[in-house]
């Protein structure tokens, strides 16, 4: 392990110890740090907390905030709540794989630049259908508008 | 000049969205232009971030206060500012284009404010502000002058009852709570908003975070607990920036903390981020949650009122029902429970969304009747189709048709027709809107979110969902729909916890008030709201085709062909039935049947 990432979890490990940090915190903290759960990040705190690596693999495949692979740079997140699918989120995503030239279950693009995800609700019904890239909230959009706004995204 | 002039502006995620940001920034720039910073109009001009009012659909929404006469905005955009500040704010001439409309008006006067009433008037970064409207009165009179076993008798004869979707009396909640001996009681704010089509939660803490905390404060009293947490969606950043700052606010006045308004009553509060699980909107779950283990609920009793976090008593309640609880020690019982129905009593903050020309954040007296909800707030159905059926509860819930518009909303109303109230979500369906369909929506979502503790949740949502997907297909056989029910029926008595109890009643509501569609898509392979693509045919009417192109370059397996500025044609034994070629026609020449 690279001496870096050997830091960054140790200073996680001595926060959690402060606080009484519980797994979801310890988790939430290394996901924020490295991107996503790293198998050998898992192991390294496992052994470093004496706590076994199934309880952390357990609690991070339960929720879905959790992510086990890499992800690209920018974060496209398409509503699919009630509201957005009922007026058409399922034609943006469509379109948005298209553009991204991402298939079948293929999430991330291969240069590493788009994640496209979808999330149950983001709560912004009425403006729907809603997209976010990373933070920011698109709303009423279409799948040409949709095309439109990630394009500043490409570079 | 010493006018009096305030002009809030709408910075909720609706708000912020159609371009708040820019706006704001562009006001403060004319205004420091127009050289408004002169200290005489200084003093008395404010410029206001505020929560959302409800009416998002019309974002960016502007007040323009002066010496107390307002003129209300919509859809306003950075560069409409200049002209505002100069003719406006200047020029004290209000620009009555840009201004909403009757339907603005119909849209709020129809509708009794208790918890969004300070929504969209208050700066929701201001303790100032809250304190402004009578904010931590009511915690203090609570603390300082009454007794615990006071303010739950109060909470209890104002009849509120859990804002979440179950319920069940707040004030009998607390006494339970209280009841139980204990070195240790907990308080817990479920903002766990998971129903898809839901908003009010997160509206609430965004627009007027102290009242949350303020009911807070007064339930930890009433039920002995000195620490509180808030469980909120990680998904919702700008709720909980401004749940941080608001309790570091109170805080710093002395409001949460030790020994609190001179009392030996002393109580702070936690935020804990929620990891993405609609199950752990469920007592137990969410409790496992907050404890870092996997948010699985665990059979009942004991109620986490009598054994709850970390084993100790506990009360969760929701965003909601707190954020009523100070005007209810302020205003008191009677006040309340003179508000709704005699079962239902005060208001219920609904999110009216789906096919509707006024969409956003209402609230209403409990017992007021779907119709007035529908025409009178939210205006009618958008683009003058018919009405079909209204969802309301979100995948717990069910579906009502068209001969219930006149059904009052409230707690045993929607029960009564086999739906229920949920946390307050409303969708409103149309025509173009297949009711299968949507049941398979909700069974698509509460099978990715079952938990997967018990069988009957686990598999009979992924059985239920299966059939429900081949009925869509043209797969659906004879019986389908009696084996619909009798599985429905079994998840529903069977299952462990809410989610799985109450994952069959879409299916349940919409074979019971819709069952000609489940009908034709089995026997006559027809969808007859015409979204189920598989069950259509696509082709192009030759009269109104340009012969642009669109639809072949749209279409993913070359099934379409013609030369240029000719009609083109669909080849249906290459067509996968995907829609593309509908959504790309400008001219309507695709049909689908």
């Amino acid at each position: 392990m690279e001496k870096q990432m050997e830091e960054t979890l140790e200073s996680i490990y001595q926060k959690s110890v402060a606080h009484g940090d519980n797994i979801i915190t310890v988790l939430q903290d290394m996901q924020n740090e490295l991107g996503y759960i790293q198998e050998e990040a898992v192991y390294w705190f496992a052994k470093r907390a004496n706590i076994p690596a199934s309880q952390f693999y357990g609690v991070a495949t339960f929720y879905s905030q959790f992510h086990l692979n890499p992800r690209g740079k920018h974060i496209v997140t398409v509503c699919s709540g009630t509201v957005c699918h009922v007026k058409g989120a399922q034609r943006i995503v469509s379109k948005l794989k298209e553009e991204l030239k991402l298939k079948g279950d293929q999430q991330t693009t291969k240069d590493m630049a788009f994640t496209l995800e979808n999330v149950n609700c983001v709560g912004a019904c009425s403006i729907a259908p809603v997209v976010l890239v990373n933070d920011k909230v698109f709303g009423k959009q279409s799948p040409d508008k949709m095309v439109k706004n990630i394009k500043p995204y490409k570079e | 000049m010493n006018r009096e002039i305030t002009v809030n502006v709408c910075m909720g995620t609706g708000g912020i969205a159609a371009g708040a940001e820019s706006v704001m920034k562009a006001l403060r720039e004319e205004f420091d232009a127009a050289g408004i910073k002169d200290a005489s109009i200084r003093e008395n001009c404010k410029l206001h971030k505020v929560g959302c009012r409800g009416f998002c659909a019309r974002d960016v929404l502007m007040d323009i206060t002066i010496d107390g006469e307002t003129s209300t905005y919509q859809y306003i955009e950075e560069k409409m500012v200049k002209r505002l500040v100069k003719e406006h704010v200047i020029g004290g001439k209000p620009v009555t284009e840009w201004m909403v409309g009757d339907d603005y008006h119909t849209f709020h006067d129809n509708q009794e404010k208790i918890v969004l009433h300070d929504l969209g008037k208050i700066d929701p970064e201001s303790i100032d502000d809250y304190l402004g409207v009578d904010g931590y009165k009511a915690a203090r009179k609570a603390v300082a002058e009454m007794t615990p076993a006071d303010v739950i008798r109060t909470i209890k004869d104002s009849g509120l009852r859990g804002r979440g979707g179950g319920g069940f009396p707040a004030g009998v909640k607390w006494s339970f709570c209280a009841a139980n001996e204990a070195d240790q009681r907990y308080i817990i704010c479920n903002a766990d908003e998971g129903d898809p089509g839901a908003f009010m939660d997160r509206s609430v803490i965004e627009g007027n975070p102290h009242a949350v905390i303020e009911g807070m404060i007064v339930g930890a009293y009433a039920i002995g607990a000195s620490l509180g947490y808030v469980y909120i969606r990680a998904e919702y950043p700008l709720a909980v920036s401004r749940l941080h700052m608001a309790l570091d606010h109170a805080r710093e006045r002395g409001f949460l903390g030790e020994k609190l308004f001179g009392t030996d009553f002393s109580f702070d509060i936690k935020v804990k981020l929620g990891a993405g699980a609609f199950v752990c909107g469920e007592e137990t779950a969410l409790i496992a949650s907050i404890e870092g283990e996997r948010g699985m609920p665990r059979a009942k009793p004991p109620f986490p009122a009598n054994k709850g976090l970390w084993g100790k008593p506990t009360i969760i309640n929701n965003v909601e029902t707190l954020a009523n609880v100070p005007p209810i020690i302020n205003k008191g019982a009677e006040w309340f429970s003179s508000i709704g129905s005699e079962k239902s009593t005060g208001t219920k903050v609904i999110a009216l969304t789906g096919k509707i020309r006024n969409t956003g954040l209402i609230e209403i007296p409990m017992g007021m009747t779907l119709k007035e909800i529908i025409y009178d707030i939210g205006g009618g159905i958008e683009n003058d189709r018919l009405f079909k059926a209204v969802q309301t509860g979100g995948p717990s819930g069910g579906c009502i048709p068209q001969q219930y518009i006149d059904l009052p909303v409230h707690y045993e109303g929607l029960q009564s027709v086999g739906s229920m109230m949920g946390s307050g979500g409303m969708v409103v369906l149309d025509e173009t809107d297949c009711m299968v369909a949507i049941a398979k929506f909700f069974l698509t979502f509460t099978q990715e979110e079952s938990c997967g503790k018990c069988v009957p949740c686990r598999i009979g949502t992924k059985r239920l969902l299966e059939i429900l997907t081949r009925i869509t297909e043209g797969e659906g056989r004879k019986g389908d729909i009696e084996l619909l029910q009798e599985l429905a029926e079994d998840v529903r008595d069977s299952s462990l916890c809410g989610l799985g109890m109450s994952a069959p009643n879409p299916v349940i509501s919409t074979i019971k008030y819709f069952r000609h569609e489940y009908e034709a898509h089995i026997n006559q392979k027809k969808c007859p709201a015409k979204t189920c693509n598989k069950l259509l045919t696509f082709f192009i009417r030759e009269h109104h085709c340009v012969g642009c192109g669109m639809c072949m370059r749209a279409c993913a397996v070359s099934a379409i062909t013609g030369d240029k500025k000719q009609p083109h044609v669909i080849d249906q034994d290459k067509c996968i039935k995907c829609g593309s070629c509908f959504d790309a026609c400008k001219f309507n020449a695709v049909l689908k049947e």
